[in-house]
């Protein structure tokens, strides 16, 4: 039959355009088994014949200048670290199909891959049952802390309400008008965190501000999100944050506005170059090198990390376009050096 | 708190946002009622927005020529709408599930085009508001009507010029015999293959011009499935405004109202968890539809091939 047969052509042509992994390096698959396949565990010796191989899978895109991009810029700055020959990665993105993704990381537990994350809360539960059956295989996911008290799991979170703490402090210092917007996603995880630290940084600072709050109900809905900080605008605010890959129309609001803008996840001076103040950066490479360490020594799971501004993991990286005013730098140095000796210490709802 | 809404700013900020934010839902959706009155569902509406927001997005930025990003995805648009024409006009397929098909193509293409050709989220100067002398500066009423960028205008120009189209013209005529009686439309000379033909492709061609109206318009980003839904939400109004172009406007405007509405109670710290406030526009939109059931039906030939007999 004729529509059948288109039909079918059509869905093999949609899923060529969507399905396919990329790979990073194409010349990935070469095993060669030169020696006896090693088999890692406890083997501590001298440098591996064989480079670490490492697949991720991300709900989002690798150039969202958010979630999905702060793994991707992360295994990017692991490779430029360990070389090029000793180190190689592929992933999965835009897998907002949990379904889909519970099978993207069999697969690469099937190819024999050192470590595979799972870059997204919602994999949790196929990673706990996908997990028992790869035992030699390390897996590690986030943001979270759970690792089901599996040995081949590593959970990985990021305290973003340190890096949402020091953003408000600037925000409070900056705002005229002390009234600050925010636009978030849903009301869960880092993102949830950030706001929540925000508003405490901003209270802290200047009681008196206003901080405005409105969770727009998706991570995808850009119109909504831009329409959300069109509206903190005409409430009176001139100081915006917002977090998730969404906020990407919420900047060139605020731009248009000239509203100033702290943003979290990935830097985001490139989209406005003069009104983004700061960004609160994920660098989970901090978090990744340890787990390399440790899977290199045989331990495959079993541990949790927070990346905060204390390790590393997260990384306040200021504007250069921006002219911060030397006492809000000197005040945003100090807060980060409160919390990271424990003076300061965040409140949370 | 619950006064605090009533107050002018944010009247005019719910009435300005509103606006601006049911114009790729008129766009897009009268383009679709043009198919639907002759007879074609096409669920593909999404997709085509999505290739129309990148193609607009892509030349706007590479070439810095607005309206050639608008003509762009005008054209991808309508060769969009040519393939769903030829699938469902010539090759007779399942309405519904080759729009669905044309849809996943549009987001893996817009998607794959996005990768290779930018790979990284950018920004374009877009449609800037147009200020009308005079009408611009009058209290409120210029804030809301007349501070708005040209495709918004356009948008809204749409709906009388598709209500005279479809109501007052042969062409309008041919368009509902067709998606009423192909058959008898067929005996009288009507091509019911060319009539389809033009109106799925001018679908095309409006749902693209929905997708650049976000992507260097409202926007001016493109990011993979920027329009999350909203093509989808645009079929739907089709019916809840019965086919008719003053109905899909009451209802964008009304979705838009609302869904501005929830974003200025949380603004305001209104307590009303953020969750419920973000269901309310599709929760009234659905109230209303059913408070107002249509005599009006669907047209009588939708989503039926049609094949001539002799």
């Amino acid at each position: 039959m004729k529509k059948f047969v288109w039909f079918v052509l059509t869905l093999a042509l949609v899923l060529s355009a969507c399905g396919a992994p990329a790979v990073e390096a194409p010349a990935a698959e070469a095993p060669v088994a030169t020696e006896a396949p090693a088999e890692a565990p406890a083997a501590t010796e001298a440098p591996m014949a064989e480079p670490f191989r490492v697949a991720v899978v991300m709900p989002s895109g690798i150039t969202d200048k958010a979630f999905g991009q702060s793994m991707y810029d992360a295994l990017t700055r692991i490779k430029d670290q360990m070389g090029e020959e000793n180190f190689e990665f592929v992933y999965s993105e835009n897998m907002f199909v949990v379904d889909d993704a519970a099978a993207a990381i069999r697969d690469y537990a099937t190819q024999g891959f050192d470590l595979i994350i799972a870059h997204g809360s919602q994999y949790g539960s196929s990673l706990q049952e996908i997990a028992p059956d790869f035992p030699e295989t390390s897996f590690a996911w986030g943001t979270t802390v759970d690792t089901f008290g599996q040995p081949n799991i590593f959970a990985y979170e990021a305290l973003s309400q340190e890096g949402g703490y020091v953003n408000g402090v600037l925000a409070a210092t900056l705002t005229k008008s002390k009234v600050i917007g925010v636009v978030g996603p849903i009301e869960t995880g880092d993102a949830k965190l950030y706001i929540d630290g925000f508003k405490a940084g901003v209270i802290a600072t200047n009681p008196d501000a206003q901080v405005n709050v409105n969770y727009i109900g998706s991570f995808s809905d850009i119109p909504l999100a831009s329409e959300a900080a069109t509206t903190h605008i005409a409430a009176g605010a001139d100081v915006l944050s917002g977090s998730a890959q969404m906020v990407v129309g919420a900047i060139g609001k605020a731009e248009e506005a000239g509203a100033l803008w702290f943003g979290t996840q990935s830097n985001q001076a490139s989209l406005a170059p003069t009104i983004v103040v700061a960004s609160q950066v994920y660098h989970w490479e901090v978090m990744l090198a340890e787990m390399i360490g440790l899977i290199q020594g045989g331990t495959l799971g079993g541990q949790s990390f927070s990346a905060d501004l204390a390790n590393g993991g997260q990384v306040i990286e200021f504007n250069d376009g921006y002219a911060l005013p030397a006492e809000a730098q000197a005040l945003a140095d100090e807060t980060i050096k409160g919390i990271v000796d424990g003076t300061i210490t965040i409140t949370l709802p | 708190m619950i006064s605090d809404l009533f107050t002018v700013t944010v009247f005019v900020g719910i009435l300005a946002s509103g606006i601006r934010l049911s114009t790729p839902y008129l766009f897009a959706a009268i383009g679709e009622a043009f198919g639907q009155k002759s007879g074609v569902l096409n669920l593909g509406v999404e997709g085509q927005m999505l290739l129309g927001a990148f193609a607009a997005f892509y030349v706007a930025l590479t070439t810095g020529n607005l309206w050639l990003g608008l003509l762009t995805a005008m054209l991808v648009g309508a060769l969009m709408g040519l393939a769903m024409a030829y699938v469902t006009v010539n090759l007779q397929a399942e309405q519904g599930i080759s729009g669905i098909g044309f849809y996943l193509f549009g987001l893996g293409m817009s998607d794959l085009l996005f990768q290779k050709l930018m790979g990284t989220v950018e920004t374009v100067k877009g449609f800037p508001k147009i200020h009308i002398p005079g009408l611009s500066d009058i209290p409120y009423i210029g804030e809301i009507f007349f501070s708005q960028n040209i495709l918004v205008y356009f948008a809204y120009l749409l709906v009388p010029i598709a209500w005279f189209v479809l109501n007052k013209t042969t062409l309008g005529l041919k368009i509902r015999a067709v998606g009423e009686n192909p058959d008898a439309a067929d005996s009288l000379g009507v091509s019911v293959a060319r009539v389809r033909y033009f109106t799925i492709i001018l679908g095309g061609t409006l749902s693209g011009i929905a997708g650049a109206s976000l992507s260097i318009a409202l926007l001016n980003v493109f990011q993979q499935n920027m329009t999350s839904g909203l093509g989808f939400i645009a079929v739907a109004l089709v019916y809840f405004g019965a086919w008719r172009p003053i109905g899909i406007l009451g209802g964008a405007l009304l979705f838009s109202f609302i869904n501005s509405l929830q974003l200025w109670m949380q603004v305001l710290s209104i307590p009303v968890p953020s969750d419920i406030a973000v269901m309310m526009p599709y929760v009234v939109t659905i109230l209303v539809l059913v408070a107002t059931v249509s005599k009006v039906r669907a047209p009588s030939a939708l989503s039926k091939p049609f094949e001539r007999g002799d």
